[in-house]
């Protein structure tokens, strides 16, 4: 036999492995160490069998003794669960991740526009429904405890004598508030994950399997004397022949399923501490698995339990009290452990799941709302949180022992399952976020309401047994006399089983309620936004393993450096890091140097904030994934590929302005001419008016005139008409020609013949002779061009020599040569020339050389290089000797239009 | 004595028209063809009338006027100022020199032999 003495020994001694597994875990996790264990899939698996309470390790076989094979529900709906993880579990999971979800009651307050309200109610359902849960596992710690005490009382399930249970419940109550504290508030400044816990969780779970597997193996081989015998005594039981109601199956299995998805600490491992999306691959058959082990031994026992020990013996405590009856006092002891390890493992994770969610909606915003000043220094607040979440964690477990003190327990399966109808209420809100867009807070707040209150009515207040919290006459009338209101046949439905009867009619009436309402109201922005997120959450890409991010993030460090640096630059830059601390190859330390290092390199990359800001979420320990930080990467891309589109926007923008300036230049510069081109005009057209209107009023007045100076005055206006005229001519002439307006007779003949042509024309009536020397062999070439034009473009030449040449005997040089396919025709006098300054200018319109009088108005030059220009060739001032000298270039091989084929002609003539 | 009006105009037939006008009217007309040294001239002879054209060789009217007005003794000299351009702006320019009277061309020989008196009775 076991002292007592002993077992808390053991008990002491298990828990301080625990807590050295866990503290282990918590630092590698802390350095970043041992990924491959803390990270692993099999871990993740392992820490989801706190589903398997002490309900499941020691009521399982109370519940096959007392119910047959329906305690196979219990797993088969988990199972269900696991299996088709690819529709719901996937979805959640991904959510729980993307929105940072930290609990429950925080992920439909999250769904549903980050209501506290729904927060707050959510929580309080959780704490209702849970605290009995935790009692239970008290219950059966002490029970256990008191078996090894008071070895006849166990076997009747009455713990009494000299073992104090109440003492015990307390101490067992403060040692895993003590535990939670410790690894469940260690490191509040990162996510909501708890490696520590986590570990110690998976170790429990493995603890527990080996004792029911070897409590198991006992009764197999060791009791019953083989698989055979035991299935011939499983055959003569009653187990084997009790009926199977299928309604009650199924709602069972249907409630089991909904409460491992539902439940605050299945919440709690399932998804907050989840790693690695890809972990539930794994899961979705190794956990089945687990749950197939440890049903597998749960008949045999039951069944041998029942024919060997007592009648009236706790079925509930058979796994512990059939090998104490059999003097197997170590396999005792390990059975023990487990049913120790289950207690234990999901009071632990429920109470950090519970004080969460107490301290995240309950005590944190009454806190927030008192002190608003103080909340403003960040570290003042986290130290608030910190105390208010262990406060929550002290008041959950008070309240678990308080409810065992206060209830006295009753069958651990009944309560089990009065816990998971509660908690099914969660459902409908859950799956309809996550599912359905339209879900909105006022009918997610209904439902549960509705959901809750049945459930109070007639699943938890009935618990109690008539007469307790209800009365009998309730019970048989109906509340408040309402025949319709009996909490075992609502509305008057009768003949189905209190279980399925409440399950069915608490989650169908709370679907039906949170649907209609959210029918009929409208979501607020954020809810939308939210609803959309929630519901379209698979369309967005895998996040892969970008979850990570605890203090020791070095690989999502890279990641994201090789992102925004390029892989090839992060590598350099990480393995110089690597190199500066000391260490062989792999990355670096995360320590502050490296990381702000690392900052500035970012900086350079996405500017100063924005690498603070992605740094920040990383090291500072908030989830963030990859795919986030690559959103952020995007977009700033996409702004970058913005701007420069802007860039070359505006430079384009301002080539057009520079355009336009250029244009407006030229214009202004154009204005500027045609002014001055006008102000020419008008002087050259007023000044000849003045003279003829000034003599036409003299002649017209004058009496007694002599008749000379009347003949005279009247050959100046005669004079001044004809050189208004001339002018009116030459401006029409030159506005043709600069228009391209112009046509052009083209002929064929002889220079010479031009030549003599406008020597007559010129010369004519000249008032003093001029001298031409003229070179006859030379003007015998052959021209096609515009004759009548060139002949214009002579007299001009000749004329102002006439009139201009300052020599006392005027003389003209004429000559004529063949260059490189063109005739040029110099015309050269003796006189002074132009001055050096004004050569540049004076084949502009009404150009006069200074001082120099003339009756032209100065747009002979012009029209003469206008006409030359015309004909395809050129006319220039030659700077030669003293005289002036003008060449005139006619093209012999290049026609100004068509005509190239009878110059041909004249060349072969 | 005679009045004495010296008249700077570089077209011949115009300064010849207004010359037989003048004398006709009891003036004794001097006539300068270039502007370059118009200025001084006029500084020398102290006529009674200045008449100037604005387009001139060698310098132009607006140029000779002010280097006129910038002789005190010649503040009050009555200047009649002709142009053949016809533009507002030069009335303006005319004017800010300090121009007496300001004509465009072509003008009635009545309106050029009025302004002539007015400027010498004034």
């Amino acid at each position: 036999m076991v002292s007592l003495n002993q077992l808390v020994a053991v008990c002491l001694l298990y828990v301080a492995g625990l807590f050295a597994v866990a503290f282990l875990a918590e630092r590698a996790a802390m350095r970043g160490q041992a990924r491959w264990l803390l990270r692993s899939p099999l871990v993740y698996t392992l820490s989801l069998s706190i589903y398997c309470t002490a309900w499941t390790f020691y009521g399982a076989v109370g519940y096959a003794a007392r119910s047959g094979l329906e305690y196979v529900t219990i797993y088969l709906g988990p199972s269900l669960v696991m299996i088709g993880w690819w529709w719901v579990l996937r979805r959640l999971v991904r959510v729980g991740r993307s929105q940072r979800v930290t609990s429950v009651a925080d992920l439909i307050s999250a769904r549903y526009g980050k209501s506290n309200t729904l927060a707050f109610v959510v929580t309080c359902m959780a704490v209702v429904g849970v605290t009995p849960y935790i009692a239970l596992q008290l219950q059966s710690v002490v029970l256990s405890l008191a078996i090894f005490a008071t070895p006849d009382a166990a076997l009747s399930g009455q713990a009494s004598g000299p073992f104090n249970s109440a003492k015990a419940a307390f101490w067992v109550a403060a040692g895993l508030a003590v535990f939670t504290v410790l690894f469940g508030t260690r490191n509040l400044n990162v996510n909501e994950r708890h490696p520590g816990v986590v570990i110690a969780v998976a170790v429990e779970a493995v603890v527990k399997l080996i004792a029911l597997l070897a409590v198991g193996a006992f009764v197999v081989w060791g009791l019953a004397g083989g698989v055979a015998e035991t299935l011939e005594r499983i055959d003569a039981s009653a187990i084997g022949t009790w009926e199977v109601a299928g309604g009650r199956w199924v709602t069972l299995t249907l409630l089991a399923a909904v409460a491992f998805l539902c439940l605050p600490r299945m919440f709690q491992v399932m998804v907050v501490e989840n790693d690695d999306e890809r972990h539930l691959q794994t899961a979705s058959w190794a956990f089945p698995l687990y749950l197939m082990l440890m049903s597998l031994f749960v008949v045999p026992i039951a069944v041998v339990g029942l024919n060997l020990l007592p009648e009236g013996s706790n079925p509930d405590l058979f796994v512990l009290s059939l090998p104490l009856s059999q003097g197997q006092n170590g396999l005792a002891m390990l059975a023990f452990l487990g049913g120790f390890s289950s207690a234990t493992s999901m009071v632990i994770v429920a109470t950090l799941a519970l004080s969460t969610m107490v301290s995240n909606h309950i005590v944190m915003p009454i806190w927030l709302a008192r002190g608003r000043e103080s909340a403003t220094q960040s570290g003042d607040v986290r130290h608030v949180v910190i105390l208010s979440r262990r406060l929550s964690i002290l008041l959950i477990m008070t309240l678990g022992y308080a409810y065992y003190r206060i209830s006295g327990g009753g069958a651990l399966a009944a309560i089990g399952t009065i816990s998971f109808g509660g908690v099914a209420q969660f459902l409908p809100a859950m799956m309809g976020g996550l599912f359905w867009r339209g879900a909105t807070r006022t009918g997610a707040l209904c439902g549960l309401g509705v959901g809750f209150a049945l459930w109070v009515f007639t699943m938890l207040l009935p618990s109690f047994g008539v007469d307790a919290a209800l009365s009998a006459q309730t019970f048989e009338q109906g509340l408040l006399g309402l025949g319709w209101l009996r909490p075992q046949a609502l509305f008057g439905i009768t003949g189905l089983d209190p279980t399925v009867h409440a399950v069915v009619w608490s989650l169908t009436l709370n679907a039906g309620v949170f649907v209609a309402v959210s029918l009929f109201t409208f979501p607020s922005p954020i809810e939308r936004l939210q609803g959309a997120q929630f519901v379209n959450v698979l369309d967005h890409a895998d996040p892969g393993r970008g979850w990570a991010a605890s203090a020791a993030g070095t690989e999502d460090l890279m990641i994201m450096a090789q992102r925004i640096l390029g892989a090839e630059e992060a590598r350099r830059f990480f393995l110089s890091e690597a190199r500066a601390q000391g260490q062989q190859g792999g990355l670096p330390e995360p320590t502050p140097r490296f990381v702000q290092g690392l900052e500035r390199e970012l900086a350079a990359a996405v500017g100063a904030a924005t690498a603070h800001a992605m740094v920040g979420q990383i090291v500072g320990g908030a989830s963030v994934s990859v795919q986030d930080l690559l959103a952020v990467a995007d977009e700033s891309a996409q702004m970058l590929e913005y701007s420069s589109q802007l860039e070359a926007k505006s430079r384009e923008i301002s080539q057009t302005a520079a355009q336009l300036r250029r244009a407006n230049e030229k214009l202004t510069q154009l204005s500027a001419q045609k002014d001055a081109f006008l102000s020419q005009i008008s002087h050259e057209l007023r000044t000849p008016m003045t003279s003829i209107r000034s003599f036409s009023e003299i002649l017209r007045d004058a009496r007694g005139m002599k008749a000379a100076d009347k003949s005279r005055y009247a050959s100046i206006i005669h004079g001044e008409t004809i050189r208004l005229t001339r002018l009116l001519d030459d401006l029409l002439d030159l506005s043709v020609l600069e228009n391209g307006q112009v046509t052009l007779n083209l002929r064929e003949g002889r220079l010479g013949d031009v030549l003599d042509q406008a020597l007559t024309t010129s010369l004519a009536g000249a008032a003093r002779p001029l001298d031409v020397a003229r070179d006859p062999q030379a003007e015998g070439i052959l021209l096609h061009t515009d004759l009548d034009r060139l002949a214009q473009v002579f007299i001009n030449l000749i004329s102002n020599a006439q009139k201009y040449c300052t020599a006392e005997n005027p003389r003209l040089d004429i000559s004529v040569r063949v260059v490189a396919g063109e005739v040029q025709i110099d015309f050269i006098d003796n006189g002074s020339g132009i001055p050096a300054d004004e050569r540049e200018v004076i084949f502009e319109k009404f150009f006069r050389i200074k001082g120099v009088e003339g009756e032209g108005a100065g747009l002979g030059l012009s029209i003469c290089r206008e006409i030359m220009h015309r004909l395809g060739g050129n006319i220039t001032y030659m700077a030669h000797g003293t005289g002036a000298g003008f060449r005139v270039s006619v093209p012999t091989d290049q026609q100004p239009q068509e005509g190239a084929d009878s110059l041909a002609r004249s060349a072969a003539s | 004595m005679t009045k004495h009006v010296i008249l700077v105009e570089d077209e011949m037939n115009i300064a010849e028209a207004i010359r037989f006008l003048l004398s006709q009217d009891g003036w004794r007309v001097e006539t300068l063809a270039n502007g370059a040294t118009a200025a001084q001239i006029i500084r020398k002879a102290a006529p009674q009338l200045v008449i100037l054209d604005v387009m001139l060789p060698g310098k132009s009217g607006f140029e000779i006027l002010h280097e006129l007005r910038e002789d005190p003794d010649l503040q009050d000299l009555p200047v009649l100022m002709l142009t053949a351009r016809g533009q507002a702006r030069d009335r303006e320019m005319a004017e800010m020199a300090g121009v007496s009277k300001f004509m465009t061309k072509p003008f009635s020989n009545t309106e050029m032999l009025d302004a002539v008196r007015a400027l010498s009775a004034g």
